[in-house]
């Protein structure tokens, strides 16, 4: 039987990965991921894990570690968050376009300057491109399972791709909630040993990672894009077996009381939470608004958001993230481009709210849908808002 | 849904004692959280830890800006925090401190109801240490029955082994002394 506890959500990844029985587990500490990192470092000492800790001298070695332990065919587990995962990156690339399967959870914070230890999605949405697989939990229980599903869909060798699970910092990995931790039983059933098509061994010598010159180059990142985009079958596939084994649905877009909806609020990670209240508030004074959460951001599941819209007319897109210079965040760039011409596709209004730890609040979120219906009525000068910016 | 705010200085334990109602209201079957103020905390700084629990499950993320409880660890912060901010009209004030009532609102301009018990006093004699965390978990008992006596000790039991059995005295004093007005 699966136990239902009052945990950390950052202690309750970590038992996670436990039971999703890691090897090689490379790993630097960064605030605020480093809960996850110490518990599983204490997991090993304790021998509660068979497992490879590996105390490294920084990021790109962690990242650099986890690629030569996947490649060498052990389940990798890695965790990190901001300024340390931009320290990564260059190697981010490496591990993904080499087909290198490893989960990591990304305990998402704001990128300095001025320094800032809080939460929003400015770390992540910089490695948005790195052909990563990208899911997002809004609370503990799917941070548990979104990792527990990392594994399965990473190792699948129809995939073979890396898989970051996005985490809210502090807003989750800091908060002791209610989450049922599964069976080892279960998760075994679940997640089968890691067998890699290729593995270095030196009975077989294979190489991997060589120059790509002109000839093959693009063909390697075309193959790389096809991957990402056929991975959606596979990463909906686990999510269905996950349903079977554990009992909890999970889906690539999540509707919420989105009938007849004039307006919908689209969220990303923890502040999905709220904003469900939020729309809750509004459903009660008699608005017609509902939500749509995105958990799955690589490989965008477009035809799924477009079935989601439905008839609405307006989105209002909430991004954490605020790229300087851009006609606006992320989330709204990518919607905007999702509908661009198609016939009968809603106005689509981009927000920017939550950057560097400030509150997105129930009346932050009515605060968004007033505009929203006020630009629906007259065009807004500039392509996207940010909420709450204090002028004094 | 109940939302309590905790008052301490760093290192006085008010994000376990966070910790210990939440796990405790789970382990009744309930839905809590408990989550600390964000960032980083020194040793003797005005620190603040937070809760809900609620029969239902728990959707929002926002910080407690409305508490129905207010729970004041150390006897010298009311003179430095505002502790009563935000506080709903029907919420009440549990303090650790040796003045009645009168001299409370007197003092520190408190209106709302209050919880009062000589907590450090308590921990001294039943600890040896002026730590109060768990001490005041038995005044917020008796003032709000938030989570049940029993849930509560068996989080003590979880969460300090064989110390658990002076934490659970010192607790059932403060339920015992602690003057509601």
């Amino acid at each position: 039987m699966s136990k239902r506890v009052g945990i950390e959500v950052s202690i309750a990844i970590a038992e996670a990965v436990g039971l999703a029985r890691a090897e090689v587990i490379p790993a630097y500490p960064i605030t605020p991921q480093t809960h996850i990192v110490e518990h599983l470092s204490e997991m090993v000492a304790n021998a509660e894990l068979d497992a490879e800790f590996v105390p490294v001298e920084s990021e790109h070695a962690a990242m650099s570690c986890c690629c030569g332990s996947s490649a060498a065919g052990a389940r990798t587990f890695t965790s990190s968050s901001a300024q340390g995962l931009s320290l990564m990156s260059e190697v981010l690339y490496i591990a993904s376009t080499m087909r290198l399967p490893m989960v990591m959870v990304v305990a998402n914070r704001a990128m300095s300057a001025p320094i800032s230890i809080w939460n929003d999605h400015q770390d992540i949405m910089i490695q948005r491109d790195t052909g990563w697989i990208q899911t997002f939990a809004e609370n503990g229980q799917e941070a548990v399972d979104l990792t527990l599903h990392a594994f399965r869909v990473s190792e699948d060798r129809n995939v073979s791709l890396p898989i970051m699970v996005n985490i809210d910092g502090f807003t989750l990995s800091h908060v002791i909630e209610p989450i049922e931790l599964p069976d080892q039983e279960d998760v075994d059933r679940f997640l089968p040993p890691f067998k890699p098509r290729y593995k270095l061994d030196p009975r077989r010598p294979i190489t991997m990672g060589p120059v790509g010159i002109p000839e093959v180059y693009t063909e390697a990142k075309v193959a790389h894009d096809m991957a990402m985009k056929k991975a959606k079958r596979y990463i909906l596939k686990a999510w269905n077996e996950f349903e079977e084994i554990f009992g909890r649905k999970y889906n690539p877009i999540e509707s919420y009381r989105t009938e007849d909806a004039e307006v919908l609020l689209v969220t990303m990670g923890s502040i999905s939470e709220t904003a469900m209240t939020a729309v809750d508030t509004m459903r009660d004074a008699g608005q017609k608004v509902g939500l749509l959460r995105i958990r799955l951001w690589r490989p965008f599941p477009g035809q799924e958001f477009r079935r989601a819209v439905g008839k609405t007319k307006i989105l209002a897109v909430i991004d954490r993230c605020l790229p300087p210079g851009a006609l606006c965040g992320p989330v709204g760039a990518e919607l905007r481009s999702l509908f661009y011409k198609i016939p009968g596709s809603p106005k689509i209004f981009s927000f920017v709210a939550g950057l560097g730890g400030r509150d997105v609040t129930v009346e932050r979120f009515e605060e968004i849908v007033d505009k929203a219906r006020a630009f629906a009525k007259k065009r807004p000068r500039e392509l996207y808002e940010v909420i709450g910016v204090r002028e004094k | 849904m109940k939302e309590v705010r905790i008052h301490g200085r760093g290192g006085q334990g008010g994000v376990t004692s966070a910790e210990l109602v939440a796990t405790a209201a789970i382990a009744e079957g309930k839905y809590a959280q408990a989550f600390p103020s964000f960032g980083p905390e020194r040793r003797g700084a005005p620190v603040a830890a937070f809760i809900r629990v609620s029969d239902k499950q728990i959707r929002t993320r926002e910080k407690v800006y409305h508490p129905d409880i207010v729970m004041v660890l150390d006897p010298s912060l009311p003179r430095l925090v505002k502790v009563a901010e935000g506080i709903k009209d029907d919420g009440i004030v549990i303090l650790n401190t040796e003045l009645t009532a009168d001299q409370v609102r007197e003092t520190f301009g408190i209106n709302s109801r209050l919880a009062m018990v000589d907590a450090t006093k308590i921990a001294l004699e039943e600890l040896g240490l002026p730590i109060t965390n768990t001490t005041m978990l038995g005044a917020l008992l008796k003032a709000t029955g938030i989570v049940g006596k029993d849930a509560l000790f068996e989080a003590l039991e979880k969460r300090f082994g064989r110390l658990a059995e002076k934490n659970k005295a010192a607790l059932e004093r403060a339920y015992n002394e602690t003057v509601i007005a």
